[in-house]
Formats: structure tokens, C-alpha cells, sequence
């Protein structure tokens, strides 16, 4: 086929013009997609591009026809006529039997496209500046599987400094996973300005909006993986917050999911319990002589002037947000380092509020690992 | 002050222009105003064409190499705002003060004073809306069809010049639509009825009406950013019982209506070159004046085709699925008629035929992408790719820009006394014929492929097509230069047109001399209808 | 000169319709919120609804509402449904509650935004009792259980099975608030 054709030629070109490049799900045309919808919105697609085709055809086909017989260098002498009933009649009918023969098919596929009858899963997807939040929406709390989906590309390839290997932007951490042949019911909203989730395998697309919730539905045919994009301006990385479906069998997605839900218990039984006071103490004496009293002191008062006192003064007695702020992020140009990477969110809790009440420090303030979790979380 | 101009102006009558740069600021001829907006708009044109080829050089290859992600989207953004309403507009309105008078036979606008105000806000307007690219935090960065809440919360502080700058626009816009309404209606060579104004006259009367109905709703829409940013209103702020959607419905019943401002005068332009260049008299003048109203009533009942896939509810969709799609019928009358006018003619083929053929062309296809984008369902996967990237611009860049080359070609020896030179004038043509194609067909299939549009960096698979669509583009732009240098030499250099220049050429603009006079049509007896209609 | 009062009144005419296009941009602003209560528009719910008769309760339906409850941008709160969902049947009043804490050292002010799909429903969830009707303050650490009563309608459109009725908790301390009272109502 020309395409083919055309397709080899242009890769041999930018083969010549940039070798490092990989090439992959090379495509001129509108994906088929793995679901019955996403097939019927192709022969849509088809059928309507046939028909501009046809259209386009004729109308520049009678244009070029005119330019060659009807040009003054051949001796064409104009005609004297500027009206035709008949023929105005015909070319503003036509095309309007052909419009309703259009919109039949289409109304039919919008209509199945808003029915999303009974859903076996459903799963909330959040857009956020600028990755995407999933939650499979569970009757048992703990039973609830909650994750954040970001971009796996790193930034060295981004900025040409390493070879862009495959899938390239269109990488994630965490993909969602979800059963083969099982519908699914996608309840998309935003946390911040709007984003729109698109898979084009699925031909799903739905924006979101920041408090308002829209679903979209989708039932894939065939396991594999599956990838998008924002289809929605959202500011600075609008171009990078990719979304990846892997769509499995469904005992393997039993699996994940039991999975998920077991790494899921086990955060929240540390972090996500309601905590003591005395517990926290108590934890939080243990991670200072292990981590902070090398430098702070196990009495915690330092060795001034690199290691600060923590007793009566600075931080440890000032703000808790600072004091939690210097901890997760460490403080630039002094030794002091960031530990969010290294001590989960109770050990930061527990460390945190063991400064405050220790030695002498009676803040008597408090905070759960939950709500420092939430802080590392949204990158505070 | 104002009897001084006055004074001034009572002075023009009689000895033609005043002498220096005091005429340009204080002129109140139609001819004057007229050239100061093309030249204002083709300044615009070469700042928004730099802004694409910005883009289009980062989107040479993946990876990012040139902009920072915010510049790209302040580049986007700009390059829209600065096309459609620095470039396009102002075009079609110098065109309408050169030619309008010219065309019906009066011996200048209605309102010459408020003309002259209505082009000297631009200048100011726009050099607030460049100078955001300076300030902290950056120029606008939204898109420009500046969605909420990335335009309102999530906005830089230069919002706000953005704000007043769509207002002093709005204020220019519907100045001079109104003088352009007051003109055509009032000013009419006696004996000279609606049916019988050049098509030309008669598409921008009904852009004038569409620019006094939209404009307005604009200004509203960028009022109620400006009360949310700074007054803690919530028209858009969920949080205050706002809705970030009805931006969207409000944004749209305005720029549904702005997208067939910039077409609507292009009909007009290529409804007066193909007879003249086919030497036959236009097919179907009456279908054409209809069809254009009909467009323009269609067009403030189709704005959530722009918003399928935001969330409506079913019956939403159909309706505005089925409007939309209603549109093609009156597009298809005024492509058929154009080919019926060139049927059977005695065609050459000038430069200002080239355009206008290459405008029917190119016009046709993006008219079927639009058509292809109407279907709902389809449409999910069309939106917010580079289909419609494609889309739009083949409408926007071969129709409205093409038509306004057209028209400066067609009308430039009528201008200047000075014919162009017609071999540079194809080169031309042909570099942006090509230029275009190369840009922007390629760019269809890549949003077919899933490449969503305002990214400043892509996947791999985008690459090829990417590549020959920047490589189109610099061809594209560059070529713009030879129009500047065959405008210029034109008017230094080129040999003397007679007054009908072209053999085909009829309509009243055609019985003045070239260069015309600084006063035409002073008295009715200057206006030979009988001429004016071949 | 005759020509010139027929361009004036003209212009005037053109400047009227201006300035009254300027106002029918505001104009529609009410008049979407009115389509969107019609119609269920974009999936915007009523107002406080008062029952005014005794609705019959359709017990040979049941239909399941799902809760969502999430916050926006960086709003601390701890903020979830007391159950995920509900079958309910059509008529009848239910009850459900919604669990909210304020976990930050200050005192903060919140506004919650209900949110239907599918939107055709939205105009059928009635709400006799709701926290999104007036703003929560609570005082650093403070928690407390938020009611909500609400019936489906009974003419509920036989094709929806699943409704899901969304929360989205915005932080509005910093609003003025006047003005925030007098927009949310």
C-alpha cells in the first residue's frame, strides 16, 4: 500500500537525520483498540474518512478538470451563466441525506458510550499536578487499594543526556492494573485544575475537574499493556504525566490486587493506626539514638556550633511545621540531611515528637504518622 | 484638542495627506487607517510566526532542547492569542476600511474619527500583552482559549495585563465593527441595494453583527477571571459554588463565533478573485449571502462540540453533535459555487488566483476534518490531539491567512499605482503552499497516532512526523519574508497599473484610478453603479 | 446634516447591543446554574430539598449509591465516607455520615462540593440534610462526624443502577468570608 511505502521512506530518513532513536508502534491512523467500543468508534472514524475522501475527490476532481480545460491560454471563452436551481437544490440535499446517514451510526455508539450498566470494579482516578491518583473504591476500608501513578522517564533522557530507550515518556512506577473481559468503571475528578484521562486503546477520554466527578467505562478484550496521556493543558508538565493500563488475567489480578491490599494493611497498621502519645515516645527515642544522636547528642545537646542544641531552643520548641519541615527535607549548606527517604513516615512522627517532649522540651504537642504520611505524600 | 483635528481633518479634504509621522497618528482617512492595520497585522504575523517556530524547533526531535516546559506553553499561548487577534483580525478590518468605502461607493467610513481610535488601541494593547513574556512568573501560560482554573488560581501574576489587554481588543473590535455596520448601511452609493454589494461587503456586514454579539460576552468572561483573581468572587471556583465548566460554555459561545469571524471575511475576499480570474460572473451570488447568514446564526448554537469530551449529558451531545454537523451544508453551498464560477470560465492564473484556488483547496480539506470532528463518539479520540491542531489550522493558515495574501495581491496595485512582481509573487505562493502542506498535513496523523497537543516534548513513535512538520514550518515562515520584499519593491519599484488592472476586475473600486486618490467618491456622482456591475 | 443624526442613532443602537451582549455574558452565569438544576448538567445537585408528600417507597428496587470523598490541592484534612456505598431503595430516606478531621495546628475553614455522575441522576438525589450546605470549621485536631439524609427519587430512570455522589473538600480559610458564604448558597 502507498502507506507502507511512504512509511519506509520516512523512516529512512529519520533513521539518516537521528540513529538513536527507537521506533516504536509506528502508526499513521486512528488505533482499533481492545474494546467494543473503542472498534466501533474506528469504523466510525473510517466510515466518515472514506466519505470526505469521496467527497474530496469529486469536488477537487471537477476543480482540476476546470483548471485544465477551462483556462484562457487553452482558449477557453467564458460562459454566461450564474445561476441553477436545479443543480443549488441538489448539492444542499445531498450532503444533508448523507449528514443523517452519518448520525445514525454515531448517535448509536454515543448512546452505548453512555451506559455504563453494571460495573465489576470501579476505580476513582484523580488528576494531580501533574501524576495521577488511583483508588479501587472498596466496601471494607482496609480492603482499599489507593496509589499514586507517576512518570517513570528519568531526566537525564528527557534532557538528551542518555539514550531515550522505548516507551519513552510513556512510562510509569505504578501502572493500573485491571482484569481482562471485566467492566470497569472509571469515576474521573481532579485536585487541582484539569487534567483529562485518556487511554486511546480504550477510546476512553474524560476530563477532570476539580469538584466535579464524571465516569467512563471500559471493558478490554485482550490482556497487554496499554498507554496515554493528558489530554488536558495542565501547566508546567502537561506533557509528562503518562498513564499506563496493564490489563491482565483475572486470577492474576486477583493476585496484584491481594497484593496491594497486604502492602496497604501493613502501612496502615504502622502508619495509618491511631498512635499514643507514650507510644510515639517510646518509638521516637529508639529512631533519635539510632539516627539523630550522632550529631544532636543522646542528650540532645549538640556540639555547637556545626550540630545545634535541640533543648530549649530552636526548632524543637518552635513550630511544629518547621520542626517536621527541616526533618522530611533536610536543611541546605549544614549537615543536616533530608530524611524522608530513609525513615517512614511514623519514625519521622515519632522522632519529631520524642525533640519535642524530651529533655525538658515539654511541648506536649502531638501529631499521628498518618497526617505526616499525607505531608510526604503531596511533597510538603 | 479636538477642534485642532477637526481643523485637521476639514484641511485633508481639500489638499490630500499631511506631511510626516503627525498624519499616520492623527489621520482619519479610511485608506490611511486601512494601511496602518495591515501593517500592524503583518508585524503581528511575523511575532506569532516567530512563536511557532519556537515551538516548532523544540518539537524538532524528542527530548527538550531549546524551552523550558513554562516557556512552551507561554509560546502556544501567545502564538494563539497573537494570531487570532493580532494577526487575523486586524487584516480583515485594514481590509475593510481600504475597500468597504471603496466597494459602495462613499467617500470614507461613517465614523472616521472613532476609526482612528479603534486601530491606535491596538498597538498599545498588544505591546501589554508582549510585554507579559518579561514580567515575573511569565507570560500567559494557559492556552489561548485560557481555561479556568488554570487561568484563574493557577495563573502568573501577569494575568491580569493578559485581562486588560482582551479588553482593550474587545473595546477596538467593537469600534470598528460598529463603524463597519454604520458604513455599509448608511453610506451606500444612492441606488445601491443590499443585493447588489459585492460579496466581500456583505460577509464582513455580517461579521461586524457577529463581533458586536461576541465581543461583549468575551470582555464578560475575562471580567468575571479578573473578579475571581482579585475580588474573591467564585464564577469559576468550585470551592465558592463556582463551576470551572461554565468557563468553558462561556468561553465557547464567544469563540465558536470568533472562529467564523476570521472566516467570513476570506469568502468574501475569494468571492471577488475567482470571477475576476475566470472572467465569469459568480455562481449562486444570492445562495452565497444566505449561506453566510446561515453560518453565522449556526454559529452561536454549536459551542459544546468544543466540550464533548468535558461531560454533558447524553441529549447535550446529540444536539450539539447534530448542529454542528448541519454546518457543512452551507460551507458545501460556497464551495460548490466557487467551483461552478470557475466551470466553464476563462481562467489565468495570477498570483491572487493561486491563493484563492489554493484556498478552496486547503479550506476544503480542514472543512472535512471539521466534519470528521462533529461525529461525538469520534470525537473522543479526535479532541485534544494534534487532529485538531491540523484541523484548525488548515482552516486558519490556507484559508484566512491565504485569503488575506489573496486580497493584499489582488487589491496591492489598486493601493500603490504599483503592480507586484509576478514571478517573485508565485515563488511565493508556491514556498507557502508547499510550506503549509509539509507543516501541517503530517499532523494529522500524528494526532490520529495520540499525540496531545501543547506538549512541549513527545514519544517516540511522534518523531518522524514531527520532524517534517518543523522542517515545513521554517520553510513556511521564511517565505513569509519574500512577501515583505515583494510588498516593499512593489511599492518602491514596480511599473504602473492602470486602473481596472485586471482584465476581469468589476466593482466600483476598480472605476478609480491607481494609486486612489486620497478622496474617493466624494459626491454620488462620482459612483458609476453601471460599472460596478459589468 | 441629516447623514450624520441617522449614524448617531445608529451607533448608539450598535453601542446598546454591545453593552448588552456584556451583560448577557453575566446573564449567563444564572442561567446555566438554572439548566444545570433542570438538567442535571455537568452533575450539579439541588438545593436543601423539603419533602412536601409522602414519597411511596419503591421496595422492588434497589439501587446502589457509591460515596467519594477527596480533597483538593493541599487540603490537610482526613476526610472519608463512613461506607462506601449503599443499596437503597427509591422513596425511602437514608442516612449515612461522612468522617472529618483537622489534623493542622490552626483552625480551618472548609466548603465540601457535591458532584453526581451519571449526570442524568443528579437531578434525582434528593438532599433533606447535608454538610455541603453550610462550611465546617474545626479547631486544630478537631474531628467530628458530618450527617447526610437524602432519598432517590422514585422516577429515577430505569437504565441507572449505580449512582456515585462525590465530595470534593476545598480549603478555605483564606477566603474572605462574606463573600464565600454569600457565593455558596
Amino acid at each position: 500500500m502507498e502507506k507502507a511505502k511512504q512509511s519506509r521512506w520516512l523512516v529512512a530518513l529519520s533513521l539518516l537525520l537521528s540513529s538513536s532513536m527507537v521506533y516504536a508502534d509506528w502508526t499513521v491512523n486512528m488505533r482499533q483498540g481492545v474494546t467494543a467500543i473503542s472498534r466501533e468508534i474506528y469504523e466510525l472514524h473510517m466510515l466518515i474518512f472514506w466519505v470526505c475522501v469521496v467527497i474530496g475527490v469529486l469536488v477537487f476532481g471537477v476543480m482540476i478538470i476546470s483548471m485544465l480545460l477551462h483556462r484562457k491560454s487553452v482558449g477557453a471563452v467564458s460562459a454566461d451563466f450564474h445561476d441553477n436551481t436545479t443543480v443549488e437544490i441538489l448539492w444542499t440535499v445531498i450532503p444533508v441525506i448523507i449528514l443523517l446517514a452519518m448520525a445514525v451510526p454515531a448517535t448509536t455508539t454515543l448512546n452505548k458510550m453512555y451506559d455504563p450498566g453494571e460495573a465489576a470494579i470501579d476505580i476513582e482516578v484523580r488528576g494531580l499536578q501533574w501524576k495521577w491518583q488511583y483508588t479501587y473504591l472498596n466496601n471494607d476500608p482496609t480492603k482499599e487499594v489507593k496509589f499514586v501513578s507517576s512518570l517513570l522517564t528519568p531526566r537525564e533522557e528527557i534532557l538528551n543526556e542518555t539514550r531515550k530507550r522505548e516507551h519513552y515518556l510513556l512510562d510509569v512506577d505504578n501502572e493500573l492494573v485491571i482484569p481482562v473481559n471485566t467492566r470497569v468503571r472509571f469515576l474521573v475528578t481532579s485536585g487541582d485544575t484539569l487534567h483529562a484521562w485518556w487511554v486511546p486503546d480504550f477510546a476512553v477520554k474524560r476530563d477532570a475537574i476539580p469538584g466535579f466527578i464524571h465516569q467512563a467505562w471500559a471493558e478490554v478484550e485482550k490482556t497487554g499493556i496499554y498507554r496515554g496521556q493528558c489530554a488536558e493543558l495542565c501547566g508546567k508538565d502537561h506533557g509528562f504525566m503518562p498513564i499506563v493500563v496493564r490489563v491482565v488475567e483475572q486470577g492474576e489480578y486477583e493476585t496484584w490486587l491481594a497484593g496491594k491490599q497486604e502492602e496497604g494493611r501493613l502501612v496502615y497498621e504502622t502508619v495509618g493506626k491511631e498512635w499514643t502519645q507514650d507510644e510515639l515516645m517510646a518509638k521516637g527515642e529508639e529512631v533519635y539514638l539510632r539516627v539523630c544522636a550522632a550529631c544532636h547528642q543522646a542528650n540532645g545537646q549538640g556540639l555547637p556550633p556545626a550540630f545545634p542544641s535541640l533543648v530549649g531552643q530552636g526548632l524543637a520548641v518552635g513550630p511544629m511545621a518547621a520542626h517536621l519541615d527541616i526533618v522530611l527535607n533536610g536543611k541546605a549548606g549544614t549537615s543536616m540531611q533530608s530524611f524522608k527517604g530513609q525513615l517512614n513516615a511514623a519514625e519521622i512522627a515519632a522522632v519529631v515528637i520524642y525533640e519535642r517532649n524530651a529533655w525538658g522540651n515539654n511541648m506536649g504537642d502531638s501529631i499521628q504518622p498518618r497526617e505526616v504520611n499525607k505531608m510526604m505524600s503531596t511533597g510538603q | 484638542m479636538s477642534a485642532i483635528i477637526e481643523e485637521h481633518h476639514h484641511d485633508d479634504h481639500h489638499h490630500g495627506p499631511a506631511k510626516g509621522l503627525m498624519r499616520w497618528v492623527f489621520t482619519t482617512n479610511h485608506k490611511d487607517i486601512g494601511t496602518l492595520y495591515l501593517w500592524f497585522s503583518f508585524m503581528m504575523f511575523l511575532l506569532g510566526g516567530t512563536f511557532a517556530l519556537v515551538i516548532r524547533a523544540e518539537l524538532f526531535q524528542p527530548g527538550l532542547q531549546l524551552v523550558a516546559p513554562e516557556f512552551f506553553n507561554q509560546m502556544t499561548t501567545m502564538h494563539g492569542l497573537i494570531m487570532v487577534f493580532g494577526a487575523v483580525m486586524p487584516a480583515f478590518v485594514g481590509l475593510a476600511n481600504w475597500l468597504i468605502p471603496m466597494m459602495i461607493g462613499a467617500p470614507d467610513m461613517a465614523l472616521p474619527r472613532m476609526n482612528n481610535y479603534s486601530f491606535w488601541i491596538l498597538p498599545f494593547a498588544f505591546t501589554m500583552l508582549a510585554s507579559t513574556l518579561l514580567m515575573e512568573g511569565g507570560g500567559p501560560n494557559f492556552g489561548w482559549t485560557f481555561y479556568a482554573p488554570l487561568s484563574t488560581t493557577y495563573a502568573p501574576p501577569s494575568v491580569t495585563y493578559f485581562i486588560f489587554a482582551v479588553h482593550l481588543m474587545g473595546i477596538s473590535s467593537i469600534m470598528g465593527s460598529i463603524n463597519v455596520v454604520v458604513t455599509i448601511l448608511n453610506l451606500r452609493a444612492p441606488g445601491m441595494t443590499l443585493m447588489q454589494m459585492p460579496l466581500f461587503v456583505w460577509t464582513w456586514l455580517i461579521t461586524a453583527y457577529l463581533l458586536i454579539a461576541v465581543m461583549p460576552v468575551l470582555a464578560g468572561v475575562v471580567t468575571m477571571m479578573l473578579m475571581d483573581i482579585h475580588f474573591g468572587t467564585s464564577f469559576f471556583n468550585a470551592a465558592g459554588g463556582g463551576d470551572p465548566v461554565l468557563f468553558q460554555h462561556v468561553f465557547w459561545f464567544f469563540g465558536h463565533p470568533e472562529v467564523y469571524i476570521m472566516i467570513l471575511p476570506a469568502f468574501g475576499i475569494v468571492s471577488a478573485i475567482i470571477p475576476t480570474f475566470a472572467r465569469k460572473r459568480l455562481f449562486g451570488y444570492a445562495s452565497m449571502v444566505y449561506a453566510t447568514s446561515s453560518i453565522a446564526f449556526l454559529s452561536f448554537i454549536v459551542w459544546g462540540h468544543h466540550m464533548f469530551t468535558v461531560g454533558m449529558p447524553l441529549a447535550g451531545e446529540l444536539y450539539f453533535m447534530y448542529a454542528t454537523m448541519l454546518i457543512a451544508v452551507p460551507t458545501g453551498v460556497k464551495v460548490f459555487n466557487w467551483i461552478a464560477t470557475m466551470w466553464q470560465g476563462s481562467m489565468t492564473f495570477e498570483t491572487p488566483m493561486l491563493f484563492a484556488i489554493a484556498f478552496v483547496v486547503l479550506f476544503t480539506i480542514g472543512g472535512l476534518s471539521g466534519l470528521m470532528l462533529s461525529i461525538a463518539p469520534a470525537d473522543f479520540q479526535y479532541q485534544d490531539t494534534y487532529f485538531v491542531v491540523a484541523h484548525f489550522h488548515y482552516v486558519l493558515v490556507p484559508g484566512s491567512i491565504f485569503s488575506i495574501m489573496a486580497a493584499v495581491y489582488y487589491w496591492l496595485p489598486k493601493w500603490t499605482g504599483h503592480m507586484y512582481d509576478e514571478k517573485l509573487g508565485k515563488t511565493h505562493f508556491w514556498l507557502s503552499f508547499i510550506g503549509v502542506n509539509v507543516t501541517f498535513f503530517p499532523q494529522h496523523f500524528i494526532g490520529l497516532a495520540g499525540m496531545p497537543r501543547r506538549i512541549p516534548d513527545y514519544a517516540l513513535q511522534f518523531a518522524d512526523y514531527n520532524m517534517i512538520s518543523s522542517v515545513g514550518a521554517f520553510l513556511f515562515g521564511f517565505s513569509q519574508l519574500l512577501f515583505l520584499v515583494i510588498v516593499i519593491k512593489c511599492i518602491k519599484t514596480g511599473k504602473q497599473a492602470t486602473a481596472q488592472v485586471w482584465e476581469g476586475a468589476h466593482g466600483l473600486e476598480w472605476t478609480v484610478p491607481s494609486p486612489a486618490p486620497y478622496h474617493t467618491f466624494s459626491t454620488p456622482d462620482e459612483v458609476n453603479l453601471k460599472e460596478a456591475h459589468g | 446634516m441629516i447623514e450624520q443624526s441617522q449614524n448617531r442613532r445608529m451607533v448608539l443602537k450598535l453601542a446598546g447591543a454591545a453593552i448588552g451582549m456584556f451583560g448577557f455574558g453575566f446573564a449567563l452565569v444564572p442561567l446555566y446554574d438554572v439548566i444545570c438544576e433542570i438538567t442535571g448538567l455537568n452533575g450539579k445537585t439541588g438545593e436543601q430539598y423539603v419533602q412536601t408528600t409522602e414519597a411511596t417507597i419503591d421496595k422492588d428496587r434497589t439501587v446502589t449509591i457509591q460515596f467519594l470523598a477527596s480533597n483538593n490541592g493541599a487540603m490537610a484534612w482526613d476526610f472519608r465516607p463512613q461506607v462506601r456505598s449503599m443499596k437503597v431503595h427509591p422513596g425511602e430516606v437514608n442516612t449515612t455520615s461522612f468522617y472529618v478531621k483537622n489534623p493542622a495546628l490552626t483552625t480551618m475553614l472548609a466548603q465540601s462540593v457535591p458532584s453526581v455522575t451519571p449526570f442524568a441522576a443528579a437531578a434525582y438525589l434528593h438532599k433533606t440534610e447535608c454538610f455541603c450546605f453550610t462550611q465546617q470549621q474545626l479547631t486544630a485536631g478537631e474531628s467530628m462526624d458530618m450527617p447526610l439524609r437524602f432519598i432517590i427519587d422514585s422516577d429515577l430512570p430505569e437504565h441507572i443502577q449505580t449512582l456515585t455522589l462525590s465530595y470534593t473538600l476545598f480549603d478555605i480559610t483564606e477566603q474572605p468570608q462574606d463573600r464565600v458564604a454569600s457565593s455558596a448558597e
